[in-house]
């Protein structure tokens, strides 16, 4: 147990981070490549078109993961930000700030997805739908972390300061999510909901489940590679940034 | 009374004074408040049926904004002048300190939009009971959201742009205080009853008072550091 | 002007060691270490952005060393019982005033939240001796610079804590307030309190003190 303990802050401290994510990082986004490719495939050539939808409905192919996606990310970030403010983890609070701007485009994908699923479902782009909504405001709650990020810029206050917001944001995403489910169910919302897919058969599923191991691959490797950025800017007058700097120059 | 009460019911009174002496902060609150609201008829025209189904939402997302307004002098007054650091370095702790403040706010501020809201209520065509509710969603909504945006206050402190920057971080966390409190009034008018909006609405103001002094703490605490 | 110390306080000691800490990504303060008795003075010198300030507003808790102790009588300040703070007075850069509120007010709601009620004669008595008379409830705002600092030098008068740390106390000070602020130093330090300020002036006070000299390495 403790051996462990030792291992996890080995792999905290910045330099062996940068190090390890540096390693790991390629092969995070090969996997994603190779699952996108493979995900794509089967979900837009090998599943059947639907008897209702026809093929419209293989937008889920995206849409669904990247809602996923979305909202763990939040809880993973907030996650972070929270072990980043408790234990002071330097490498924790570079992982919070690197997740947001990865968590903010899949909840735009999900939107943007989500729309162009809308016309040929509703007729329209936007339809004021409960999940829907309540990812148009998961993604202004990446909005307003990433902004406070920026605003502030002694950068070890501005990590602490966002992560409350972060937890405070975690908190409400479950309250934001049913009430906005309430609401919309009372004031008779859209019929048909986006993410209601239609009977699922094995190769949709297939298809779902590899195109949202991609999509984890993805942000994976997107946000290694942001955060040993982060770290070599945060850390850059330490002792084993110039040391690695100085190894390529 | 022991040192913790004198502190609170001192920084409580202090803010109190303070507000009396300022009367036109609290006031211009207020007037943002009314004007709003009665600009929505200009906006969307004088069909009485029209703005009464509107007025639930209108009149509450006037007074997310109108609150919105205030929050950005919460702190920056007692930042700017140094007081804060005092309080923060008083002996008791900070959440209940915050607490007092939050308190002072929501008398100077929350209130009054409670008690005018049957004026503007009358003016776009609620009736009695739904004025009634509509003013109990905003007694018990209106707390949640002094207690929130005071979360974002903290953490905009001393920032350019502050006040801006609160709204971005703030409104979508108003969410389900809106949703519930328009929701409270929605539900009087199509004939159903309003309690369960008006119970999780308590329910949430609970679990608001329990989690936001510490928030508003941690935050005033990190960005004094 | 009385040396109206009527408090003496009881023997206390403030120990710091190797705290370390930084300031916008900039190590400040490396290794430093001291201790402080009753009835001593600690003079913090150092050139501009030495980190002066930075040090002060950790001795008071307001900011968080990255390493390093810092203990009143033997206890870490953040086990204390009355938390980091409630053995200390500070006074920064500003005054900590409300301009709507009268002398008398400020002083009487800043010593009740620092848990010391005040009555009315008390803090009358006090602004008098900064030499305040005939102006204790007349709001703040109405008072010239110097004035003001005056009342928030009464509010270490009043809330008697044994340590004082001051940031810069003589700045933008005229010679009479100077000599006010000197003797209220003395008091203090004659009443086995302890004192830590910076300051660019040289003024003479009479007690045992030190100089501790920031950026010395840099």
């Amino acid at each position: 147990m403790a051996e462990q303990r030792v291992q996890w802050f080995k792999f905290a401290s910045p330099p062996n981070f940068y190090d390890l994510a540096g390693r790991l990082a390629p092969w995070f986004g090969g996997l994603a490549a190779i699952l996108f490719v493979v995900g794509l495939y089967i979900g837009f050539i090998l599943a059947p078109p639907d008897y209702q939808q026809g093929n419209s409905y293989r937008i889920m192919f995206i849409h669904v993961p990247t809602a996923w996606m979305s909202m763990f990310l939040y809880v993973l970030m907030a996650v972070y930000a929270a072990i980043g403010l408790i234990w002071r983890v330097k490498t924790a609070e570079v992982m919070a700030k690197a997740i947001a701007p990865t968590g903010a485009m899949f909840a735009f994908l999900c939107l943007w997805s989500g729309a162009l699923w809308g016309k040929p479902t509703w007729g329209t782009y936007w339809v004021w739908d409960a999940r829907l909504t309540s990812q148009l405001i998961l993604l202004f709650l990446y909005l307003g972390y990433m902004a406070l990020h920026a605003a502030i810029e002694d950068r070890q206050r501005a990590a602490n300061a966002s992560a409350i917001l972060a937890l405070a944001g975690v908190v409400n995403v479950p309250i934001i999510y049913f009430s906005v489910v309430w609401w919309n169910t009372l004031h008779q919302g859209a019929s048909v909901t986006v993410t209601s897919a239609p009977t699922m058969e094995t190769v949709m599923f297939a298809a779902l489940l590899v195109m949202t191991f991609a999509c984890w691959m993805y942000a994976i490797a997107v946000v290694l590679w942001r955060a040993r950025l982060e770290l070599l800017e945060r850390e850059r007058r330490a002792a084993w940034v110039l040391e690695r700097m100085g190894e390529k120059a | 009374m022991n040192g913790l009460a004198t502190a609170l019911i001192t920084l409580l009174r202090r803010d109190l004074i303070l507000a009396l002496r300022r009367r036109q902060d609290a006031l211009v609150v207020l007037g943002f408040f009314v004007v709003v609201v009665s600009l929505f008829p200009l906006g969307v025209g004088p069909d009485p049926q029209l703005l009464r189904s509107m007025a639930p939402g209108v009149l509450w997302v006037s007074a997310l904004l109108a609150t919105m307004l205030s929050l950005e002098r919460l702190f920056s007054d007692d930042f700017r002048d140094g007081s804060l650091e005092q309080i923060l370095l008083a002996p008791q702790p900070l959440s209940l300190l915050v607490g007092s403040k939050i308190l002072a706010h929501w008398l100077i501020t929350g209130l009054p939009l409670v008690l005018i809201s049957p004026l503007l209520g009358m003016q776009l065509g609620l009736d009695g009971t739904e004025i009634l509710t509509l003013m109990a969603a905003l007694l018990l909504g209106t707390p949640i959201l002094s207690l929130v945006g005071a979360i974002g206050a903290a953490l905009t402190l001393g920032l350019r742009g502050g006040g801006v920057l609160i709204s971005l971080l703030i409104l979508p966390l108003y969410v389900p205080a809106l949703v519930l409190g328009a929701g409270a009034v929605d539900a009087v008018m199509y004939g159903s009853s309003a309690q369960a909006h008006l119970s999780l609405m308590a329910a949430l103001l609970i679990l608001t008072l329990l989690l936001a002094p510490w928030a508003i703490a941690a935050a005033l605490r990190i960005m004094l550091d | 002007m009385s040396h109206a110390a009527h408090v003496v306080f009881p023997a206390h000691r403030l120990d710091v060691e190797g705290l370390v800490a930084e300031r916008g990504e900039r190590l400040l303060i490396q290794g430093l270490g001291f201790s402080l008795a009753g009835g001593e003075l600690l003079q913090v010198a150092g050139r501009n952005g030495a980190g002066k300030t930075t040090l002060l507003r950790i001795l008071c808790g307001l900011s968080r060393p990255l390493e390093g102790r810092i203990c009143w009588d033997s206890v870490p300040v953040q086990h204390l019982e009355d938390g980091p703070a409630a053995h200390l007075a500070y006074l920064g850069h500003t005054n900590a005033l409300k301009d709507e509120l009268s002398g008398e007010e400020n002083l009487r709601i800043q010593s009740a939240l620092q848990g010391r009620r005040v009555g009315r004669d008390e803090a009358w008595e006090v602004l008098g001796r900064m030499g305040l008379g005939g102006h204790e409830d007349l709001p703040v705002k109405f008072l010239s610079q110097g004035q003001k600092r005056r009342v928030a030098l009464a509010r270490l008068l009043l809330v008697r804590r044994p340590l004082w740390i001051l940031d810069e106390p003589f700045a933008a000070l005229d010679v009479q307030v100077i000599e006010v602020l000197r003797s209220a130093l003395e008091a203090h330090l004659a009443a086995n309190g302890m004192i830590i300020l910076t300051t660019h002036q040289a003024v003479p006070i009479k007690g045992r003190q030190r100089t501790l000299t920031l950026g010395k390495a840099a």
